[in-house]
């Protein structure tokens, strides 16, 4: 059931991405580093490079914890919206299946959080 | 000729079920179109009992004794400088939570029960709600006028109201109440007479009444007591209200269910702000909220949906999930707050040792393992000056609106996500609950207002982080929000207290 209304209802979703003025949002987690609460909404244009995306946007992101310093990018596994995924660094988020609201999670072998804490 | 004197059951029956009419040219169902369209099927509205036989003369009588004590208690409270007595001012952040995740509740409460009184064909019932609606007016008013007080003396308090439709927390105790008034109205008695009052109030009321008792908050316990006796008149009304509705039909039953599975699982969401209220901002402590949630959920759930058995009720869904989540909520409630510190109209701060150790001691299978390196490490991070603050914005559930900070139910490191495609467009969920919700009716929540997605569309003043929280909010930056360590506030409660040392709230 869509929704349970007195009469006929048509509902309008607030964040489809033609409201973002160009720009789609991408969520990005940290697996093992709790410390950041929740991911991160990241407002960037479709075609931004996969390699601008991690230099411009995810290094500066991540950058107040002390694992940052030792993330390997060239290493990172990634999963995208539940599914393994290979980015492909010269094209463009869009290009690259990255949809409006995916969601990224960034895993980093080796590196388990503050102590190993997983924070 | 002597008017004669109506006894008491006489008098019930004219001022409430006597305000009853047959209509004469217009059909039942035309004047309350509301009743049907939710499945809910009512055989006989004769057989409402009311829970408390109270008619509105009477109501105004008792109502008006509790104003005139209540106001006097204000009275004394404010010519003798009460909030000097306080146990530390940090305790005044629990009181902004209050105001301004609260009291505009109580006005929500206040508009939902003048709107169903108005749409049941049952006259005891609707009297019922209109009475509920008077007295959650009150409580509106009580508690404004209680906290006024501290207004005059500490930040945050000032625009509350304003903040209510626009700060990004508060959108989760606003979308909770928005959800149940744009119900139909037989579900929104399950969602607030039943499912929150009944079932879960006790947790909000009790700890910030004992709260405010222990931290010396004398004000606040006396609106407290004035309004628990209107609360026991609502928590019965509660019990009542899904009792007759489960009587008059047994096709009511499973809507009844999915009712309280789903306004169940919302109201322990909502609840993460009291447990972190508990746990983290009052001084002097009552007990934990696991505590908390196994003496007033666990133990008088328990029986409730014991009892509840014979009318073929089960216990929510996911239930056992808060058994799970009572060990991590609230320390990860206090961990969204401490670093969007920047962007709330309370101060916020790390545990003082003690306070560590207490939680440590609460919370012996995960307060060390994963809360206390947390904690540790950004107390290290404070005193070299580098007070941790998040720059992004976070991520939020597309149903209890709570950014995405809990984990799974068995895996306690890892992130709970859940996700949906619907029409197109992907959704965000928290948790299996919220999920669920969402899956039932999905053009109601995809038009949720979440406050990240809003500002950054543009449509909070401006993209800019710090704009929208002095010009959108009202918030003053360094005055209102960021940490409590060294903020105006913390200075001129140390003046209060003499010589105090500054540093009593910091590591070592
Ligand atoms: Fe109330
Ligand atoms: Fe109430
Ligand atoms: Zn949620």
């Amino acid at each position: 059931m869509p929704v349970t209304a007195i009469g006929a209802y048509q509902a309008q979703s607030l964040d489809r991405q033609e409201n973002f003025n160009g720009l789609q949002l991408v969520y990005l987690t940290w697996d093992r580093h709790l410390m950041f609460c929740a991911p991160f909404t990241l407002p960037l244009p479709p075609d931004m490079p996969f390699a601008d995306f991690i230099d411009n946007v995810v290094k500066p992101a991540i950058a107040a914890h002390p694992d940052a310093v030792r993330v390997d990018f060239a290493q990172a596994i990634w999963r995208l919206d539940d599914a393994d995924f290979q980015p492909d660094w010269q094209a463009g988020l869009a290009a690259n299946g990255i949809g409006h609201k995916s969601l990224l999670r960034l895993d980093t072998p080796g590196l388990d959080g503050l102590n190993g804490s997983f924070n | 000729m002597a008017a004669k004197r109506l006894n008491q059951k006489d008098k019930y029956r004219c001022l409430t079920r006597d305000l009853a009419w047959e209509p004469s040219y217009q059909t039942k169902e035309d004047i309350y179109p509301y009743e049907r369209f939710e499945g809910i099927k009512i055989t006989d509205w004769d057989k409402w009992e009311d829970p408390f036989r109270l008619t509105m003369d009477a109501y105004w009588k008792y109502q008006a004794e509790k104003e005139k004590k209540l106001y006097a208690i204000f009275d004394a409270f404010a010519q003798n400088n009460g909030h000097t007595n306080l146990s530390d001012a940090r305790y005044v952040n629990a009181l902004k939570l209050f105001l301004s995740g609260v009291t505009p509740l109580e006005y929500q409460a206040y508009q939902g029960f003048a709107r169903v009184g108005r749409h049941f064909g049952g006259a005891g019932a609707r009297v019922a709600c209109q009475m509920q609606a008077i007295d959650e007016l009150r409580h509106v008013q009580t508690q404004i006028h209680a906290m006024s007080h501290y207004n005059k003396h500490f930040n945050g308090l000032h625009d509350f109201a304003h903040m209510h439709d626009r700060v990004w927390f508060l959108s989760v105790p606003k979308s909770f109440f928005e959800d149940a008034r744009t119900a139909g109205p037989f579900e929104f008695l399950t969602a607030i007479s039943f499912s929150f009052e009944y079932v879960l109030t006790n947790l909000l009321f009790v700890p910030f009444m004992s709260g405010a008792a222990y931290n010396g908050d004398m004000a606040t316990v006396t609106f407290g007591f004035s309004a628990q006796s209107d609360e026991a008149r609502h928590m019965t009304l509660g019990l009542e209200v899904i009792k007759f509705l489960l009587e008059q039909h047994e096709d009511n039953v499973p809507i009844i269910q999915r009712w309280i599975d789903k306004w169940f699982w919302r109201g322990y969401r909502l609840l993460t702000l009291v447990g972190m209220m508990m746990d983290y901002m009052l001084p002097n402590k009552v007990m934990s909220w696991a505590e908390a949630w196994e003496v007033y959920y666990e133990q008088a759930g328990g029986a409730l949906f014991k009892d509840l058995e014979r009318y073929g009720i089960r216990p929510p869904k996911y239930v056992e999930q808060t058994t799970i989540g009572k060990e991590h909520i609230s320390h990860q409630a206090w961990s969204i707050f401490y670093q969007y510190s920047q962007a709330t109209n309370f101060h916020t701060w790390m545990p003082t040792d003690e306070e560590l150790d207490w939680l440590s001691a609460k919370y012996p299978d995960t307060f060390d393992r994963i809360y206390r390196p947390r904690y540790e490490h950004w107390r290290e991070m404070q005193a070299r000056g580098e007070r941790f603050y998040n720059p992004t914005l976070p991520m939020l559930c597309q149903v209890c609106q709570i950014p995405l900070s809990f984990t799974e139910p068995d895996a306690d490191t890892t992130l709970s996500h859940r996700s949906v495609l619907h029409a197109g467009e992907r959704f965000h969920f928290c948790s299996d609950g919220c999920c669920d919700i969402f899956q039932y009716e999905p053009d109601k929540y995809v038009q949720a207002w979440l406050p990240v997605h809003q500002i950054l569309q543009g449509n909070c003043g401006g993209g800019d982080v710090e704009a929208v929280v002095r010009d959108y909010y009202n918030i003053a930056a360094g005055f209102d929000n960021f940490d409590y360590q060294g903020s105006p506030e913390h200075q001129r409660w140390q003046q209060w207290q003499g010589d105090r040392p500054a540093d009593f709230n910091t590591a070592g």
